[in-house]
C-alpha cells in the first residue's frame, strides 16, 4: 500500500496554486493520472520519486516513511529507487541501449529479457540519437524497469508510439507489471487513453 | 637563441592547466547547481581576472606574497616557500589568472544539460559523484576540451601578471612572452620573431584542434 498526503505550492501565470493530493494506492495496482496542463501531474510524480520537495506531507510505501515533513524525514531519490520514465525520456547521449541498462543493473539475463520485451535487441549498440522517437521511449521504459522497482512512475510514456506498437508494448508490460507486483502510476494527458491497462484513474486539479 | 623560455612556458601552461582542471571540475559542478548570493559573489571574484589589467592582479599578488610581510612572510618563515620571483609563484599567478577560462565553458555546459539527465541517474540509485563521472562529464566533452585548450593557450600568452610576480630570471621565470619583450628591448628582432612565431604556431594549432574536435561533435543530440 502506498499512502500519499501532500501539499505543494505551484507557480502559475494566474498566481499561486496548491497541489493537494490525499490518496492510497493498492500494491500491484495501475493508476492513470490525468488532468489539465499545468495541474501538477509531473510535479506529483517527482515528489513521490524524491526529486521535488513538497511544502508538507507524508508518503508511506508499505509502512516505510519515504517522506514525513513533520518529522523531517525525506529519503533521497537514490534510497527510494522509484522507477521513473521521464516525459523527455532523459536518455544518456553517451551510452548505447545496452549500456543504459547496464548502468541500472548488473543482471545480464534481466537485461536480455528487457531488450526482447522492448524489441531493442538488434539496436543494443545504438546510441539514443540513432533511435527513433518510439525506440527512445521504449528504452526509457526499459531503463526504469531495469532496477526492478516496487513503484513505477511514468510520465506520458506512450505518447511517441504508434497504435500497433503501443498495443503490443502495453500487453507485454501488463504481464511484466503483474509478475513484478509493481505499483504503477501513469500520467496521461488524455483521460480516455490506457483504459485497457489501468485499474484506476485519478484526476489532478489545482486549488487557487 | 635559447629555447629555455619556450620549454618553461610549455611547462607552466601544462602545470597550470592540470591544476585548474582538478580545481574547476568540482567547482564548476557545484556552481552549476542552483544560485545563492555566496555563489554569485564567488563567481564575480573568479571572473575578475577577465576584466582586471594583468598588472593590477600581478601587483596585488606581489604585495600578498612578498616575503617581507603578511601571508608571504608567514609562508617563508614557516615552510620556507617563496612565491615571488620563483616558478611556483608563476604557477600560482597563472592559476588565478586563467581560472575563468577553465571554469566558464565547463560550468556553462553543465548548466545546459537537461536537469532530467541527473534526475534519471539518481532514480537508478546512483550517487551524485557517479552521476557526474558517468553521465554529466561524458556529455560535456567538447566544452571540456575547449576549456583545456583555452586555458593552455591563454597561459602561453600571459605577460603582465607573470612579469609582476616572476620578473625576468633566465631558466626560472623568463617565459616566452617576456623573452619576446626582452629581445625587442635589446633590438634583437630576429630572436623576438622566432619566439613569437613559435608561440603563434603552437596556439594556432591548438585553436584549430578545438574547431576540428567540436565540428566532429556538432551532431550531438544536446546541441
Amino acid at each position: 500500500m502506498i499512502s500519499i498526503n501532500i501539499e505543494k505550492k505551484l507557480k502559475a501565470y494566474s498566481g499561486q496554486q496548491w497541489l493537494k493530493i490525499n490518496r492510497d494506492f493498492a500494491t500491484g495496482s495501475i493508476t492513470k493520472i490525468y488532468g489539465p496542463s499545468g495541474a501538477g501531474k509531473t510535479t506529483f510524480l517527482k515528489i513521490i520519486a524524491g526529486l521535488v520537495e513538497p511544502e508538507k506531507g507524508i508518503i508511506k510505501v508499505d509502512g516505510v516513511a519515504w517522506l514525513d515533513t513533520a518529522s523531517n524525514i525525506s529519503l533521497s531519490p537514490q534510497k527510494r529507487m522509484a522507477g521513473f520514465v521521464f516525459q523527455n525520456y532523459a536518455l544518456f547521449p553517451n551510452m548505447t541501449v545496452r549500456q543504459h541498462l547496464e548502468y541500472a543493473t548488473n543482471d545480464k539475463k534481466w537485461i536480455d529479457r528487457l531488450l526482447i520485451i522492448g524489441k531493442l535487441e538488434t539496436l543494443s549498440t545504438h546510441k539514443p540519437d540513432h533511435l527513433s522517437g518510439g525506440q527512445q521511449q521504449r528504452l526509457a521504459i526499459l531503463r526504469a524497469l531495469a532496477i526492478k522497482p516496487q513503484l513505477l512512475l511514468m510520465d506520458e510514456p506512450f505518447s511517441a508510439l504508434d497504435p500497433k506498437m503501443k498495443t503490443a508494448l502495453i500487453t507485454e508490460l501488463k504481464l511484466l507489471f503483474a509478475e513484478l507486483k509493481l505499483t504503477v502510476l501513469i500520467v496521461s494527458h488524455n483521460p480516455m487513453e490506457l483504459d485497457g491497462l489501468c485499474d484506476y484513474s485519478m484526476e489532478i486539479n489545482t486549488e487557487v | 637563441m635559447e629555447l629555455s623560455p619556450i620549454w618553461l612556458t610549455l611547462k607552466l601552461a601544462s602545470i597550470t592547466t592540470l591544476i585548474l582542471l582538478l580545481i574547476c571540475l568540482p567547482l564548476a559542478w557545484w556552481l552549476s547547481k542552483g544560485r545563492s548570493i555566496f555563489k554569485i559573489i564567488l563567481e564575480a571574484i573568479i571572473t575578475m581576472p577577465l576584466v582586471l589589467p594583468p598588472s593590477v592582479l600581478g601587483f596585488y599578488l606581489l604585495l600578498a606574497f612578498s616575503p617581507q610581510h603578511g601571508v608571504g612572510k608567514w609562508l617563508h618563515d614557516t615552510f620556507d616557500i617563496q612565491f615571488v620571483f620563483s616558478f611556483p609563484g608563476l604557477v600560482l599567478a597563472s592559476v588565478i589568472y586563467s581560472l575563468p577560462f577553465m571554469i566558464g565553458p565547463i560550468k556553462s555546459a553543465l548548466q545546459q544539460l537537461p536537469a532530467s539527465l541527473a534526475q534519471a541517474s539518481y532514480t537508478l540509485g546512483k550517487t551524485e559523484r557517479q552521476t557526474f563521472l558517468k553521465v554529466l562529464l561524458p556529455n560535456i566533452k567538447p566544452s571540456l576540451f575547449t576549456a583545456i585548450v583555452l586555458t593552455f593557450a591563454h597561459t602561453l600568452g600571459e605577460f603582465g601578471v607573470v612579469l609582476m610576480i616572476g620578473g625576468n630570471i633566465p631558466n626560472v621565470t623568463r617565459v616566452a612572452s617576456i623573452a619576446v619583450y626582452d629581445s625587442v628591448e635589446n633590438m634583437d628582432y630576429a630572436t623576438a620573431n622566432t619566439y613569437s612565431l613559435i608561440l603563434f604556431c603552437i596556439t594556432f594549432v591548438m585553436v584549430m584542434g578545438v574547431f576540428i574536435f567540436n565540428k566532429a561533435h556538432a551532431k550531438s543530440p544536446l546541441e
